[in-house]
């Protein structure tokens, strides 16, 4: 956190310099290890190993925060007597079909109830759930669950949580195997180290005490990489550390952005606010939608307000009851139609066309050659940013120009590069990584050609638009399908533009994503959304961020004259919430947990919730509020429902439904491990998605031949000094001097081992790529003792690429594209490679080199791919 | 302690300002680096890989105001800030052939000492180095003509030329920020108020409260380096607060001003000086009794 | 100027006359020193803004002289950051003003060595009508197991975590509108 959020690190120093603890665990020992009270290093990949050991820590020695656990969680729930865990099938859960390497999630569910999750899910044909479930499904309902059941609820439970096939004991059981001495054999973490992380973090947690965990990419990019989360919301939850203030689970993100692009979606799966995109098998028009995708109890049991309301705002007049609203306006999934597959896609000869909007993958995504193979094949390539990025220029001066894989004069690919603007040269939000928008002015205009994006989107559209709609231009082109350009002609798509270079006014587009009512007003609240196309909202859960007509995000009132809250700065989704889930940081009975952690409470003379925060549900729900049986939706929540976006208003220690890959996280394996699993027969997540054999080779992993091949584990990072693939950071003097080349991070014992010097070069080499950087021996890197084995881990930045002031080998050459399953995420966190010393091979040579090493470990077009 | 700025002549002077670096707070991220340069538009200053750690600025010179040193140190430290961990942990001795004891990695950000007595401002014979009213020493860059005196005069390796330039240039404390009462911005932009700004008085207080608190959680190393008045620069405008010896850190032990003892050169000199112009004076008389 | 004042800033004349005898401080200052101002008080606006790296989300102040960005330092009213900013905010400056911004549009014909200028008019129209060509080649209506899907695999696009909610939502709006469904960003990175 010191490294990537220094100034978000300021908190964490204060509240150090007021008590608190810090305990960073990390493979390396960085800038946050410096101030931290304890650093414990791990082994990369083996993350819930070491959260797992915590849980079993907290369940075996009666840690939990027992009335938090009983009132807002489903640890009382029976499960179906079908569910069968790890524990009974040598590491995986029942219902996998290992023909089609995917599970049938029907026995994990809640006993009694119907659960369906992804909704919908079991009355379709086992192809049919594969492709649904490949749609990245699990991800919808970004911040909330699946349905648990079809009628009115009924779940059975066993307050004393003893009950045998009650969540507790099942978690209880299945982290049994999660021992100390496990903890140290698989993440190389002495049972000493790990003894004093339990003792600390279950010190500090309870009535009077929250610890709170905070994450990034480390956690995301594995292959079960949204299960390491999991594991992480378990123990927090048991904890009691969840909804209430000093607690939680942090996601630190990498962009100014990357929460706004995923609220309101740059992202294959989703429409903006969660929504899911429809899908061939279960969307073929609203009803079957909405019947597929709402859950009965909780806000998700107003989706269909939601999604009628988004449908208003794209399609206005044209979208009415009587044309479903023009749902069939959206296009159709019938699978993974993320990044990597893009590529495939663009490598197959179907994608052709390719915008790449701020983003450099040439160098910035796992195994950047494929990357760039695939952009060698498309028609034409759009790149908008600030320099010359690597994206822009690889048809010139890429790598596989100097590898004599691709020659310039062969390559059909039309480039157009298109200068953007900055952030101080257009109006707009951004969301911040707590869910904060906060509006960023324009100061001047763009020079030259420089445009933002809001400006290219829209003008594009107007272009395109008045050429569909122009009968000379169609029959120029012969494009007779009138039906195909409806959804785009009838789109509204009218926004007043301002300035110099007639940019179109940004809080026009805030206040269409707020969303109207039936007179054109502003709507403050996404209880407001109707379901009958008399309001139109172009993101229901920014719904109020215009409220009043009044741009919520620009407020500005200075923190130092408001309380430590500070809600009138900026404007956080849902509904100016600053604390998701903040019923949980009072007691069932609407009193505070402490005095020293009190959040929000139950005012009974005022009847109502009173706090510093927007409470979680209607203000006037008391504690005790019992629903009507028949009520459906936010009206079905009982006064003790923390978790309101859940279907049984209940943290889930154990997920029914909504993951792809097990109701409870399991440790496997990254793809590539020089290590066994010594928990089970499995050795991987036996659903991760893997690429098409063809496209990518993968590495063997211990116990199969060649695994010596590849004896280390590098991992990937980013630097204080650096962004990302460095388009904001590479080309600017003021932080290239300050990192100005590429290293790896090595221990002396296996700068030893290997022959490396401090200052030289070194290659590292996987089954995709070599690259050469130079080398920083330090005592930083340590080698951990795993299985009875010294493993050696190697640090790589992966910020650098050929082009810019400070040049140098992209980390991304040596990653696999083996991805979560749930989320299609890729897995460069934890990658067994070879380290030597010595420049890598140039021209052909380097391919012959990688050639060299897949013969070596014998590589061929199975390896890797056992299930 | 003498007030630079009225010994200098200023009739009743605003406070003397200064920063405090507390180094035990310092994540090392070079945010005072950048602002520096950002505000006064200081050029490029090297793009080489040093291999000191993650210092890849190596000092101070006339390009770089503000460097932050990092240093990855091995011994027998207990708990505290900048280290591996509180309780003798099995990390640090559980690597065979590795050194007892915690990993630190030492950071601090270094900066001219806008020293009580200055060498820099003492020797230069243009008048371009010049005792504000705020107490600091500035270089004025459009009197400098490059003679370099005041580069082997300070005692800290502050002060540099520029390449291709010929000028002396240093820190200023933002003398430009300050006498609008701003902060400097290397202070400013500090994510974690590693470099804090303000009236040196009330910075010394502020430091030996922290020292004390340090100390009192066991960090038996932590020190306070040019707080003191009679150290040999009278006390510097710009102190740290350290969490090992200041060579650690690349920092002279006890540096003194390097015109010290120039006012008693200059008497010895007057003396001289007396004795031989009455010597010609002598002579004269002498010779014309001849 | 007369006689007298020229005198005056004569520094020997100031140093004898003045109570700078040392002739260090004040009767040193040069003519430049006295004109010193920090250019952020002679700015015309300050415009708020949020800082462009890290989703932190910490407030820059925008200082803008002459339709010129002169300065961008921390906003000490935001409850986030308190005006502070790290090494990569503190370059903001340099990111937005600095000599490594493209400003014209470049164009790189198909089989081409190097790259050609082209007018931006010119450059979107282009792009819409190779949109609407890509659009077309890679339509289905229905999928090969006979499926509705009405969509386009034709063209695909990747960015987003870098730009504003509005942008994102005008890309999402027109490229769902337009059939695309591989619309992806950094999130999935």
């Amino acid at each position: 956190m010191a490294e990537c959020h220094p100034v978000g690190f300021q908190w964490v120093m204060e509240a150090k310099a007021r008590g608190a603890t810090v305990i960073h665990v990390d493979p390396r020992f960085t800038r946050t290890s410096a101030m931290a009270d304890l650093h414990v290093p791990l082994r990369a990949g083996s993350d819930i190993a070491f959260l797992g050991g915590l849980i079993r820590h907290v369940l075996e020695n009666e840690k939990y925060f027992r009335e938090y656990v009983l009132a807002y969680t489903n640890a009382a729930t029976i499960v179906s007597e079908e569910f069968r865990d790890t524990e009974d099938l040598d590491g995986v859960f029942s219902g996998l079909d290992p023909r089609r390497r995917a599970y049938d999630f029907s026995s994990w569910r809640y006993e009694d109830a119907e659960v369906s999750a992804p909704s919908g899910l079991q009355e379709m044909r086992p192809e049919e759930r594969d492709r649904v479930r490949g749609a990245a499904r699990g991800e919808k309902h970004g911040s909330g669950g699946a349905e648990v059941s079809a009628g009115p609820m009924r779940i059975r439970t066993d307050e004393t949580l003893r009950h045998p096939r009650c969540v507790f004991q099942i978690l209880r059981r299945h982290f049994a195997r999660y021992t100390p001495e496990t903890v140290e054999r698989i993440c190389g973490i002495p049972q000493e180290t790990f003894a004093k992380v339990c003792e600390l973090i279950t010190e500090n947690s309870g009535r009077e005490r929250t610890t709170a965990f905070v994450y990034s990419v480390g956690w995301t990019q594995h292959t079960v990489g949204v299960q390491y989360i999991r594991t992480a919301a378990i123990l927090q939850t048991l904890l009691g550390n969840i909804g209430r203030p000093g607690g939680g689970i942090l996601a630190l993100r990498g962009h100014a952005s990357i929460q706004g692009s995923t609220d309101i979606p740059t992202l294959f799966n989703l429409l903006p606010g969660y929504l899911p995109m429809p899908h061939a098998d279960r969307g073929r028009d609203l009803e079957e939608y909405l019947r597929a995708e709402t859950v009965r109890k909780g806000h998700w049991g107003n989706m269909r307000s939601y999604l009628v309301s988004l449908l208003k705002a794209w399609w206005g007049e044209a979208a009415n009851a009587d044309n479903d609203f023009c749902f069939d306006h959206l296009p159709r999934l019938t699978g993974d139609h993320g990044t990597y597959r893009t590529v495939l896609a663009q490598l197959d000869g179907v994608c052709k066309g390719y915008f790449l909007l701020g983003e450099n993958p040439a160098v910035g995504s796992a195994n950047a050659r494929l990357q760039r193979l695939g952009m060698a094949k498309l028609d034409w390539l759009v790149v908008r940013d600030f320099s010359l990025i690597e994206s822009a220029t690889w048809w010139k001066d890429g790598p596989e120009i100097e590898t004599g894989e691709l020659r310039t004069e062969d390559i059909g690919t039309e480039v157009f590069f298109l200068p953007a603007a900055a952030h101080t040269e257009k109006s707009g939000s951004f969301t911040n990584t707590q869910r904060l928008l906060q509006w960023h002015r324009q100061a001047v205009e763009p020079a030259g050609d420089a445009r933002s994006d809001l400006w290219f989107a829209f003008e594009l559209g107007r272009r395109i638009r008045a050429k569909l709609a122009d009968p000379a231009y169609r029959e120029r082109h012969g494009l007779d399908d009138v039906e195909m350009d409806r959804p785009v002609l009838e789109l509204t798509w009218d926004y007043p533009t301002e300035g110099r270079h007639g940019e179109p006014d940004a809080e026009a587009v805030l206040a269409e994503i707020n969303g109207r009512d039936a007179a054109g007003r502003p709507l403050s609240s996404y209880l407001e959304l109707r379901p009958d196309g008399s309001t139109s909202c172009g993101c229901w859960i920014y719904c109020g961020v215009y409220a009043d007509g009044v741009n919520q995000a620009d407020r500005r009132r200075p923190g130092s004259e408001q309380d430590w809250v500070a809600a009138e700065w900026g404007w956080a989704w849902p509904m100016n919430r600053r604390i998701l889930y903040n019923r949980a940081s009072a007691d069932p009975a609407g009193r505070p947990w402490s005095e020293r952690k009190a959040y929000l409470r139950w005012d009974e003379s005022r009847r109502r919730w009173v706090g510093p925060d927007v409470p979680d549900f209607d203000p006037a729900t008391p504690p005790d509020h019992e629903p009507p049986p028949d009520a459906t939706g936010p009206e079905a929540l009982s006064g003790t429902d923390a978790f309101i976006m859940q279907a049984d208003g209940k943290a889930w220690l154990y997920a029914p439904s909504g993951l792809v890959d097990g109701p409870l996280p399991a440790h496997y394996e990254p793809q590539e491990s020089p290590f066994a699993n010594p928990l089970y027969g499995q050795r991987r997540n036996p659903v991760r998605s893997l690429p098409p054999p063809g496209r990518e080779h993968f590495q063997p992993s211990d116990g199969e031949r060649g695994a010596q091949v590849f004896p280390y584990v590098a991992t990937t990072y980013r630097l204080t000094e650096h962004h990302t693939a460095g388009g904001m950071s590479r080309w600017l003097p003021r932080l290239s001097e300050l990192q100005p080349e590429f290293f790896c991070e090595v221990s002396p014992e296996l700068a030893r081992e290997r022959g490396l010097e401090h200052l030289g070069w070194a290659t590292v080499i996987t089954a995709r790529s070599a690259i050469e950087a130079r080398v920083l021996v330090t005592e930083r890197m340590k080698p951990l003792r795993v299985q009875g084995r010294w493993l050696h881990q190697i640090g790589l930045p992966y910020h650098w690429g050929p082009n810019g002031l400070t040049t140098g080998d992209a980390a991304n050459e040596l990653a696999h594209i083996a991805l979560d399953p749930n989320v299609h995420i890729q897995e460069v966190k934890a990658l067994a490679c070879d380290i030597r010393p010595g420049r890598r091979p140039r021209g052909r040579a380097l391919r012959e080199l990688v050639e060299e090493y897949r013969r070596r470990a014998g590589i061929d077009e199975q390896t890797g791919r056992q299930m | 302690m003498s007030d630079p700025a009225a010994d200098t002549g200023y009739a009743d002077p605003p406070p003397r300002m200064g920063f405090f670096t507390d180094t035990s707070v310092c994540i090392g991220c070079k945010a005072c680096e950048v602002a520096c340069k950002e505000w006064n538009a200081i050029p490029e200053d090297g793009m080489e890989l040093t291999g000191m750690s993650y210092d890849n600025t190596a000092g101070l010179g006339a390009s770089t105001w503000r460097h932050v040193a990092f240093v990855e140190r091995r011994g027998p430290v207990p708990a505290g800030p900048g280290g591996e961990g509180g309780e003798p942990s099995p990390q640090g001795a559980a690597t065979p052939g590795r050194e007892e004891g915690e990993l630190r990695w030492l950071m601090a950000s270094d900066v001219c000492k806008h020293c009580t007595h200055a060498a820099c401002l003492d020797v230069c014979p243009t008048g371009a180095l010049f005792r504000t009213e705020f107490g600091t020493v500035v270089v004025q860059e459009d009197v400098c003509n490059g003679c370099g005196y005041c580069i082997p005069a300070c005692p800290y390796g502050v002060i540099d030329q520029r390449r291709g330039d010929g000028r002396a240039w240093k820190c200023t404390l933002c003398y430009d920020r300050i006498s609008t009462g701003l902060e400097p911005a290397c202070a400013k932009a500090c994510p974690t108020e590693s470099i804090q700004y303000g009236p040196v008085e009330e910075l010394r207080e502020r430091a030996a409260s922290r020292l004390a608190a340090l100390q009192e959680a066991g960090v038996r190393q932590a020190r306070l380096y040019g707080a003191d008045p009679d150290d040999g620069v009278g006390g510097a405008g710009a102190f740290f607060l350290l969490l090992d010896e200041p060579e650690v850190y690349g920092l002279p032990p006890d540096p003194v001003v390097t015109t010290r003892d120039l006012p008693s050169m200059w008497r010895h000199a007057a003396v001289a000086a007396a004795g031989l112009l009455g010597a010609a004076v002598l002579a004269c008389l002498t010779g014309r009794r001849r | 100027m007369g006689w007298g004042d020229l005198l005056g800033r004569w520094p020997v004349w100031r140093q004898l006359t003045g109570a700078d005898r040392t002739g260090r401080g004040a009767a040193a200052r040069s003519a430049a020193t006295d004109r010193l101002r920090p250019r952020t008080a002679d700015a015309d606006r300050v415009v708020k803004s949020i800082c462009p790296y890290c989703a932190v989300g910490c407030g820059q102040n925008v200082y803008v002289r002459d339709g010129k960005v002169v300065q961008i330092e921390g906003d000490p009213d935001s409850p986030i950051s308190r005006g502070r900013l790290c090494p990569k905010g503190s370059a903001t400056l340099q990111l937005t003003t600095g000599p490594a911004r493209e400003t014209r549009v470049l164009y790189r014909r198909p089989h081409g060595t190097e790259w050609e200028r082209l007018d931006l008019d010119t450059a979107m129209d282009m792009i819409a009508d190779r949109v609407i060509k890509a659009r077309r080649d890679g339509w289905q209506w229905t999928d090969d197991e006979g499926r509705r899907v009405r969509r386009t695999l034709g063209f695909a696009s990747l960015g987003g975590a870098t730009l504003d909610n509005e942008e994102n939502y005008l890309i999402k709006k027109l490229f769902t509108a337009l059939g695309a469904i591989q619309i992806e960003n950094q999130a999935r990175i």
